[in-house]
């Protein structure tokens, strides 16, 4: 680690992966697309976490361990979120299929009757 | 050279977040996010943060990635590139997004000297916990209370994932996650890797108490064997109204919880652990966890059970 210079560089990409998780997260239409972009967004500010943590290095110790165990706890209920947030999707495209298909038959039923 | 090595790195893991956000498809974005969750993995090994690489690698790029490769493979292709917003609105939000990116970039050029630590007091306080990990001391002792409540998150986003299955499939088993005929190689991989797999996490949990390591890095890394296993087909994934996996999955938070209580008893304090004898306590508790952070992480891959109706 070459002191402040490395510290710079992994910032601005933390800032940098938030822009771009923020960008997906409002442009892209898709809700599997805005999981995604929500991830990029997250990991971002903790790789900012990450350079604080860094910066803080003292007593011996390569960083701050506060902020560092802070961001374990963050990944693990990042990961709880997004696991929920895709059955959720994948619930819901199921429940789309199924009203579709309900609605063709009332749609097919209804044609016979005609006839 | 080391700092050419972090440009590098910096440059790379922004190159891949822009391959994530410009897939055409779902699948190729998720491929892109599992890459990325390695690179930003690297990038925590730089900045000397080994317990968080070791998080990033195995829950951050593999355990979410495999979450999002299955959503991928159930979704429609054209849920990839479609975009609701028009031309005017994308321009808006990259003023946004760029604003954004000069405001924390000149935050964190900006921050004070000397920076502010809490690394002394961690330090100060190592030798009465008997760990050698400071990163595991703020988790388990110092910081013990957000551990007890993220156990909680993941149990309690498990219930939520399982009560999305119909009613005729509850505390049936989830569908299993494989291939209905698993290549040879696979098969031989899941043979083959889950008794190394396992002896790693192992250790990582052991020695997660002096060196970087500890029971979320070793339950995910036994996740990943189970969840090897399920996929190569050689065996079914469990019913969620077996007993035994109820009572794996609630070892964890119900071992943690009782210690905090005791700890009114012997140390006058929720979550106080008894002088002299923090270590053995502290071992338990992790030893718990790590079989539900492992069975947990698990289960939430696999999804809401489901009956016949589902492949």
């Amino acid at each position: 680690m070459s002191g402040s210079f490395s510290l710079s560089v992994f910032g601005l990409a933390g800032a940098g992966l938030v822009a771009i998780g923020l960008f997906g997260l409002i442009v892209q239409g898709a809700a599997f697309r805005k999981i995604l972009a929500f991830n990029l967004l997250g990991g971002g500010i903790f790789l900012l976490m990450g350079v604080i943590a860094r910066r803080g290095a003292a007593a011996g110790f390569g960083g701050d361990p506060v902020p560092q165990a802070l961001v374990i706890t963050g990944i693990v209920v990042a990961f709880s979120a997004t696991a929920l947030a895709v059955a959720l999707l994948l619930r819901l495209q199921d429940a789309g299929e199924q009203n579709s298909a309900a609605v063709d038959d009332r749609d097919r039923a209804a044609r016979q009757g005609d006839a | 050279m080391s700092g050419a090595l972090d440009a590098g790195i910096a440059a790379l893991l922004l190159g891949v977040a822009f391959r994530v956000l410009l897939a055409r498809d779902p699948l190729g974005a998720v491929i892109g996010f599992v890459a990325l969750g390695l690179v930003i993995a690297l990038a925590w090994v730089r900045l000397a943060a080994v317990d968080v690489a070791l998080t990033e690698a195995a829950i951050g790029g593999g355990v979410t990635g495999l979450v999002m490769v299955r959503a991928a493979a159930r979704l429609p292709k054209r849920e990839g590139a479609r975009q609701t917003a028009d031309r005017g609105t994308n321009w808006i939000a990259a003023g946004l997004c760029v604003l954004v990116f000069i405001g924390l970039s000149a935050v964190v050029l900006g921050l004070p000297e000397p920076a502010p630590t809490l690394a002394p007091e961690a330090a100060a306080h190592l030798p009465g916990t008997g760990l050698g990990n400071p990163v595991t001391a703020v988790l388990l002792v110092y910081r013990a209370l957000d551990t007890l409540l993220e156990v909680v998150v993941l149990l309690l986003a498990l219930i939520a994932i399982w009560s999305l299955s119909a009613d005729a499939s509850w505390r049936g088993a989830p569908p299993p996650p494989g291939p209905r005929q698993p290549t040879e190689a696979l098969v031989f991989l899941a043979r083959v890797l889950p008794p190394v797999g396992v002896l790693v996490a192992i250790y990582l949990f052991w020695a997660g108490a002096d060196v970087p390591g500890g029971a979320f890095q070793g339950g995910a890394v036994l996740a990943a064997m189970g969840l090897l296993v399920l996929l190569a087909g050689l065996c079914a994934p469990p019913r969620i109204g077996d007993r035994g996996l109820r009572l794996l999955v609630l070892a964890g938070p119900v071992v943690f919880l009782a210690v905090g209580m005791l700890g009114w008893a012997v140390a006058g304090a929720f979550l106080g652990y008894p002088e002299g004898a923090a270590k053995p306590v502290i071992i338990a508790v992790e030893a718990a966890l790590t079989l539900s952070i492992a069975v947990m992480l698990a289960l939430l891959v696999l999804g809401p059970p489901a009956g016949a109706r589902q492949p």
